[in-house]
This record gives structure tokens, sequence and C-alpha cells, in this order.
């Protein structure tokens, strides 16, 4: 089947807008009567749900921690774009687009691309309004810094924590909401299900985490705004908690998953230290503004002290390859330099799975004490779980998963397929394309959650009539039982291996077939060994406790059981993806290590749509156009 | 880089507290953790043991966590007697095993507060801090219909302390230090954050008193300035807040 965005058409300037005044609207006195469940209280969730609950609808929100302050996206170090071109430096609505679209590597729309770079600049007003502590220069304006390869300043910033801030803000808004009654926030509950009555979304089932019991929750549209799904990796960046769950059982229910093979490796992150370690910790990008990668030019200097290899010695191949962006390249140009140097045998530190990241120069330049304004919590971040002090030494990197840019298929309304369940954030898939830039993540969650769902959920409610369903639909019964079936099978099997040990090896297989390069060999691989795995999961694996109590070990089991399965749609998709373009690197398809794309054959959004546990996954195509955007070599030399 | 530690392991004992849910008995039990390296995390160590119990057909020790780098808040354990276990602005997610020693024995216990409820094992319930936050930690702004972000000039010194104030992660180890059991140095963060900044004026005196009354009744005792809050929080906030705080107070009342 051939996909619609249903994406405005004319000029690309005036689509939002045209758009906007398109859309119906609900009228203020009915609002109150329709219900939204909101699935995520992360940037994206939280701003919308409080968005939506100040506009008068009936808000029910969900989140697995034991407060929304928590979501993962408080873990977002180096910060948020916006084309407000403060610095007078050639910034504008057209350029972050721009960049946006060809830092995607061109497998983005372009219409919601457009829209999110209009919104950017209403973002930070809102966060600034909110009280979040933005950097200020000397004068009391609004600092600015360089980012993830951009040519301009156009990323705000608060220290190196400005996932927090701006999580912290709209966690105000939030809280101003659940007091005012609009929002009813209910915390440590896990979405296991999504209801789908008469082939539209109509509610959710829930495990409450602390009592075991499952819980149904009926409304008129839900959100799923629940995040990415990089720990299918087993170890990233992400939150322990993080898990494709929630996306993944609206799969089930027929929600389309948008090219699962797009997840990005980011360059920067501390090494693995042993076999025990349960994550990896990412390093801002923003250290790439001051320091500069390199590896010993001679495999004879592994050995040595850096301070002992001299100038000449260091190939800074960043700067060395990609003269013009130089340790500024995107990520995933970064991420698979530092690979080719550790395959090339000259990667430092254990195992030989590291490269310098070296501020030598920077402290001779501006001083020790500017880098440690700059970077301060990051060096002592580095420094606690290395024992090792950046600023005499050079830091180690090595690439780590980091972010999904595939996600549930949605339209220009942040609607999936299935009528009445939107998808926000992370979640969705909708605008980097095949790789995201950096401090653009921050920038679409707020701007679906404060911005685009106010305005698209009014379209949908406004030509439907509320609360025609209630948990009483036989809907809900039927789900609450499949979960329940669903959990005892996992409590009973009581075999020999651990979840976790189950989690490591799927982890193992996706990192080595499915990650940072990929051939049809080591998929098809993959294609093979992940279906065994699951079914000796299925055999094997031994959960304890029982299912109506607080049971960590069942909320780990449900959420490997699902990435079992989705681990071999991500394979899929990489397999039939016959090109490289951003995050998704085929060997196969290069052009001496660059990725080499195939805009005739693959210039559409894949998305796969479930067709029953034997079936094989049907793939349905979104041709995408580019209109504004000159289809080009995406060249950062 | 310490490779030469690589092979050494340490054998450490820990008493734990165990109790099963809200209305039980709860008791210190005791475990062995084996094969533990100076790189092992405070919680992967605990991962270890976890995994053994469930071999053995255990239940194993819950805990809260979730980014395991220090931010979300989320980890709360009291290591011998210190909350977060007393390395200076760590919580205990980041705290490194190369801080013990073979043959250590560890006391791990709960956030012990009376505001703070145990859920079980080593969880507790915190929503007395959203409580908080919901009488009024935040500026009543609407979402869209604002100025510009330069419109609204914050100098520069008034910027810093804001963010020193908003680096809180609310994981309320100051409340678990406090021998009054107040969370006064969570409270006082936002109220100052927020008195700091021009947006957050306007409501200056009815956030404080909302935020002092919801404080008081979620069963948090009072401020007597013994300061163990600031020794025990892993994010450096300085009980100057609490004195800013005192003062919005009395401006409040005054005003
Ligand atoms: C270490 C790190 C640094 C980063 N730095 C930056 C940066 O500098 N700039 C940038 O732009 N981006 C950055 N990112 C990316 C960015 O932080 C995330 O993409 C973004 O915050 C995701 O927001 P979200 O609201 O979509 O999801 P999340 O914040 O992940 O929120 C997900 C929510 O869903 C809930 N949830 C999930 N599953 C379920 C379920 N089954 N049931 C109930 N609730 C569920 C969770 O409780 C949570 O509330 C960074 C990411 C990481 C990991
Ligand atoms: S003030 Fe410190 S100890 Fe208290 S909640 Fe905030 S971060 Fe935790
Ligand atoms: S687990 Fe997030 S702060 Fe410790």
């Amino acid at each position: 089947m051939i996909l619609d965005g249903k994406c405005p058409t004319g000029p690309i300037e005036k689509t939002w807008d045209k758009h906007r005044f398109d859309l119906k609207l609900v009228n203020p006195a009915n609002k109150r009567k329709y219900n939204i469940i909101v699935v995520g209280t992360g940037l994206a969730g939280g701003a919308a749900a409080a968005s939506l609950g100040e506009l008068g609808y009936n808000v029910q929100a969900f989140c697995y921690q034991d407060t929304p302050r928590r979501a993962h996206s408080i873990a977002a170090q180096g910060g948020i774009n916006a084309a407000k071109a403060y610095p007078n430096d050639g910034d504008s609505i057209y350029r972050l687009f721009y960049d946006t679209i060809k830092g995607g590597d061109f497998r983005a729309r372009e219409a919601d691309v457009w829209r999110l770079a209009q919104v950017s600049n209403n973002i930070i007003d809102q966060c600034v309004a909110q009280g979040v502590p933005f950097a200020r220069d000397y004068a009391g304006y609004l600092d600015n810094r360089s980012f993830g390869g951009a040519q301009v300043s156009r990323t705000f910033f608060a220290r190196g924590q400005t996932g927090q801030q701006l999580l912290l803000g709209a966690y105000s808004a939030l809280s101003r909401q659940i007091a005012a009654g609009t929002v009813k926030m209910y915390n440590r509950r896990e979405m296991l299900d999504l209801v789908v009555v008469d082939g539209v979304a109509k509610g959710i089932t829930c495990r409450n985490l602390i009592t075991g019991e499952l819980e149904s929750y009926a409304a008129d549209a839900v959100c799923l705004c629940t995040g990415g799904y990089v720990n299918v990796f087993y170890l990233s960046t992400n939150a322990m908690g993080c898990s494709v769950t929630a996306n993944w059982k609206a799969y089930k229910k027929g929600a389309y998953f948008a090219n699962p093979c797009y997840t990005q490796i980011h360059p920067t992150c501390i090494p693995q230290a042993g076999d025990y370690q349960s994550k990896l910790t990412l390093m801002s990008e923003s250290l790439r503004n001051d320091g500069r990668c390199w590896v010993p030019k001679n495999k004879a200097d592994l050995a040595k002290h850096p301070d002992e290899i001299p100038e000449e010695a260091r190939d800074y191949y960043l700067e060395r390859k990609y003269p013009s962006f130089g340790n500024l390249a995107p990520r995933d140009i970064a991420s698979r330099a530092a690979k080719e140097q550790c395959d090339d045998g000259r990667g430092v530190g254990p195992g030989g799975r590291g490269v310098y990241l070296d501020f030598s120069t920077a402290i001779k330049r501006v001083g020790a004490d500017t880098i440690k304004e700059r970077y301060g919590n990051l060096f002592e971040m580095y420094e606690k779980i290395t024992d090792e002090n950046g600023y005499k030494r050079p830091m180690r990197m090595y690439p780590a998963p980091h972010y999904s840019m595939g996600g549930l298929w949605v339209d220009y309304n942040l609607q999936s397929n299935i009528p009445g369940l939107f998808v926000l954030g992370e979640a969705n898939f909708s605008v980097h394309g095949a790789n995201r830039l950096g401090a653009s993540a921050l920038m679409q969650g707020l701007a679906d959650g404060y911005f685009v769902i106010p305005y698209t959920i009014g379209g949908y409610l406004a030509g439907i009539k509320p609360g025609t369903v209630t948990t009483a639909d036989p809907e809900f019964k039927k789900s609450t039982n499949e979960v329940k079936a669903y959990s005892q099978k996992l409590l009973s099997i009581n075999g020999k291996k651990t979840v976790s040990e189950f989690m490591r090896e799927l982890g193992g297989l996706m990192w080595e077939n499915c990650g940072m390069a990929r051939t049809e060999s080591s998929l098809k691989d993959n294609l093979k060994k992940i279906p065994a795995l699951r079914e000796e999961f299925w055999k094997n694996v031994k959960v304890s406790g029982t299912g109506g109590e607080l049971n960590q070990d069942l909320e780990n089991a449900g959420r490997t059981a699902d990435f079992l399965e989705f681990g071999e749609l991500m394979c899929r998709d990489a397999l039939h993806r016959k090109e490289s373009c951003g995050g998704h690197f085929r060997e196969e398809y290069q052009d001496q290590g660059e990725a080499e794309r195939d805009d005739v054959n693959f210039c559409y959004v894949g998305a796969w749509e479930f067709k029953g546990e034997k079936a094989e996954p049907e793939l349905h195509k979104e041709p995408l156009k580019f209109d504004n955007v000159h289809l080009a070599v995406r060249s950062y030399k | 880089m310490s490779s030469h530690n690589e092979h050494k392991t340490m054998t450490l004992t820990l008493i734990v507290w165990r109790q099963k849910n809200a209305t039980a008995q709860g008791k210190f039990d005791t475990y062995t953790a084996k094969g533990i390296t100076e790189h092992h995390s405070f919680l992967e160590m605990l991962d270890v043991v976890n995994e053994d119990l469930i071999k053995g057909g255990k239940e194993p020790i819950m805990f809260d966590h979730d980014c395991r780098e220090g931010i979300c808040g989320m980890c709360s354990q009291v290591v011998n007697g210190v909350p977060h276990g007393g390395q200076e602005r760590t919580t205990v997610c980041q705290l490194h095993m190369r801080k013990f020693k073979d043959g250590d024995t560890i006391y791990i216990e709960p956030w012990r507060a009376r505001a703070f409820p145990i859920v079980r094992d080593l969880i507790v319930d915190r929503s007395a801090l959203d409580t908080i936050i919901q009488a009024g930690g935040y500026t009543s702004c609407h979402t869209g219909g604002v100025p510009d972000g330069n419109a609204i000039l914050v100098s520069k010194p008034d910027a810093d302390y804001a963010m020193d104030a908003a680096e809180c992660i609310g994981c309320g180890a100051c409340a678990a230090a406090c021998p009054n059991s107040a969370a006064m140095l969570f409270t006082s963060a936002k109220v100052a954050q927020l008195a700091a900044l021009p947006q957050g004026k306007p409501e200056a005196a009815v956030r404080v008193k909302k935020m002092l009354d919801a404080h008081k009744e979620c069963g948090f005792g009072n401020c007597s300035n013994h300061y163990e809050c600031q020794a025990a929080c892993p994010k450096g906030i300085n009980v100057k807040f609490i004195a800013k705080l005192n003062r919005e107070y009395l401006k409040a009342h005054l005003g």
C-alpha cells in the first residue's frame, strides 16, 4: 500500500499556518467532555498533557517512574535548537529546516520538518516564561552555542543539563494542571496494551507497578509519548526502563512501525569497562566544540601514555577526513570514523575500543577555568566513572546506541494509521529521517507536545462524539485477559536463564550484526539467531515472584520479550533497505567509506504492518518528495 | 587507567533491608556479593547479587533506579547510614565500588522519613515531593502567548543563581538525612530558583506560602539548621537557599 502523510501542499512557508486554519476546532464548552490519554510524560508527553489540560480537555497521563519528573528526557545534556538567529550569524527558519532535512540524509518529510523549524522559536519563549534558567550572557541576553555540526550558533542550553531543565519546565506546567484538576496523573503504571474498538484507539491496559493489578482506561484519543527503543542493544545511553513495549503493543494492534532500522550511534560515550556493565554514559557532543579526536598513527604507540605521543604521531582523523567540519562532523559520520580507526587496530584503552578526546589545545587557548565553566559537570561525571581526570589526560570515548529515528508511523497530524492513536516525540518516526542532528530531539519533543498536538488533536476530536466507549466495552476485558495470560506464561516457565542473560545476548546480536555497520549476511544471520533466542526465552527464562505484587523481574521480562520480537523487525527493515543513509550503514553500499544513498529505489518511508505471530510483516511505502531542498549527496568534507 | 587491577575482585557482606510491601514487617537480611571489581557501580554490584538470588529461586532485592547517571533522582538508598553513600556530590548510582575494600560489610536501607512510606525493600513513595511542587512550584504561564525569550533580560548572576538551585534532582536525600525529616532543601531550591527570576516574581509571595503549607501537610518536619541535608545532597544544593526561602516567607508575610 502507498501511504499518504496528508501533508498540506503549496508554498512550504505557508503550510503550517494554512493547515492550522483549516483544522476544525472543538467548542471551548465541549472540550471537557473529551477524555485524552497521554502515555509518557517526558518532554513530549509532559508538554502535551499540560497543554491539553490547559485547553480544557480531561487528560489522564501515565508514566512508569514514581513521578513525571524522572522521564528519560532528564538526561539530555547539550542543548536545544531554535531558529532565533539572535547571534546574527545567518540563521533562519529556512536554514534550520534545510540543515535538518540534509542532516537526516533526505529521509524525512519536508512539511513536518518545516513546521518543526517554525515552532522552534516558540519553544524557547515558552521555556523562558516557565523559568527555565537558560545560560545568559553578561548583558542578560540568552546565550547560544554551535552544536552538532551546525555552522551557526542556534543551540540554547542550561549548563550541561538542558534536558533536565526543559523537563522540569514541562513538569512544572504539568504539576500546575494536576493541581487544577485538568490532568490526572498515574505514576508507576506501565502500558501493556492498546485497546482498539472497531478499528479506533479507545484506551489502554496498564499494570499498576506497585500492586501488580491490571487496570483499564478509556478515552476518546490516545497519545503515545513513550520514547525510543535503543535499549534493544542492551547497552545504550538510555535509562534502564526505556523500552519498545508501548510502541510494540500498538504495532501488534495494527499501528505501522516506520523505519525501525534507523538508529543513532552517538560518537562520544564512555567506553565499556566490563561485561557486568548495565548501561553506557554519554558525554555531550558539545565536548567536540573544544575537544579534538585522535588516535595514534602507529600501533606501536598504543601502550604509551598519551602525553608521550608527540603531535606528529597523532592522527586527528576527523580534521584530516572532514577539513571543513572537523571535529564537529555529524554524529553518524563521527561514529563511523571512530569505529574505522578502532577496526584498523589503532583504538586506545581496553580492547582497543576507544579514541581520545583531547582538550589540551583548548585549555591552552582559553584556559582550564573556561573549559571547566563550559563542561565542568561532564568532566566530573567522567571522573566518577573512569577515575581519570579529563583536564590532565585526554578522555577516552567510544560510540554507543543513543537515539531511535524510527518509530510508529504518523501523518502530518501526528496521527498513526489507527484513528485516534497519536504518537509524539522520540516514539514517532517523523522529522529526523535517517539521522538526527544534535539538539533537535528536545526541540521535537516540545514542538510536538506544546505546539502541534494541541491543534491537530482538535481536528480529530471535532469530528467524533465524546465518551462513546467506556471500560465496560468487551475489548477492555479481552485485553486485560490477554495481558494477564501473557504475564502468567512468563512467570510459569521457571527455566534456567535470567532475563538479563537473554537481554545481553540479544543486545550483543543487535550490536554486532545490526549496529554501526550492517551487511546482508550479518542481517540474515540475525534473522536466524533472534527467532532461535526468542524460542529459547519462552522455554528457558526464569522470572521470579508473582504477578500480584511489585515485581521488577517481571517488568524486565515483559520488556525483553518485546525487544526479542522487535529486534527481528529492525533487522528485516535493515535488510530490505539496500542503500546506506544516515545511521543505517550497509557496508555493500559505500563510496570509499562514505554512505551511498539510493534515491531512485529507496527515497521512501518504510512502514511495517503486523500480520500475525506466524506471518511475515508487510511493508508499506510512503514516497518522499523534495520540492524545496535539492536532493543531493550529503557531504561534510 | 588501572588495568593492573582488572583481575582483582572483592567479596563483600551486604546487610539489606527487606520488606515485602508497605504494611509488612521489614527486617535486615545478609547477602554476599562476590566477584566485584572496582569498576562496578554500586547498583551493578546489586545487579550481580540479584542475578544470583534469581537463579537460586529467591526474590531479588528491589530498588528504584533508572538513568544510572545521577540525573533522574530515582535511586534512593541509605548506604552505611548515609543517603547515597556519602561520596561528595554523588548519587548512589554513580557511587563506584573502588570506594570499598575487599571484605567490607555494607548496610543498605531505604530512605527513612515519615513522609516517605516504604513500598518494598529499598523503594519508597516520594509523591509528597510532587505535592509540594503542585502547590506552587511553577510560573502560571499559558502554553503560547508568552513574550520573546529576550524580552525578559536576566542578569548572568541571577541566571547562575537560579540554575544552581534548579539542579535539584528531587531525590529526597535531604529529607532522609534530616533529623527532623524536613524536605526544606528541596522546597527552598524551587522557591529560590523562581524567586530569583523576573518570571517568577509576580507569584513569589503566594508560592512560598503554599509550598510551605504543603510541606507541612505532607508530614515533613521543620528545619532547625542541622545542615545534614546539604552534606547528603548529591547535587550540592546549598543551604543558602533555605535562608532565601526564609526571607521570601518573611517578605510574603510582611507584604
Ligand atoms: C544521554 C542523552 C543525552 C541527550 N542529549 C540530547 C541533547 O542534548 N539534545 C537533544 O535534543 N536531545 C538529546 N537527547 C535525546 C532526547 O533526550 C530524547 O530523544 C527526548 O528527550 C525524548 O523525549 P520523549 O518525551 O519522546 O521521551 P522520554 O523522555 O523517553 O519519555 C518517555 C516517557 O514514556 C514513559 N513510558 C515509556 N514506556 C511506557 C510504558 N510502557 N507505559 C507507561 N509509560 C511509559 C516514561 O515513563 C516516560 O515518561 C539525549 C538523549 C540521551 C539518552
Ligand atoms: S535538594 Fe538535593 S538531596 Fe534534596 S531532593 Fe534536591 S537533589 Fe535531592
Ligand atoms: S538512577 Fe538516576 S539518579 Fe541514580
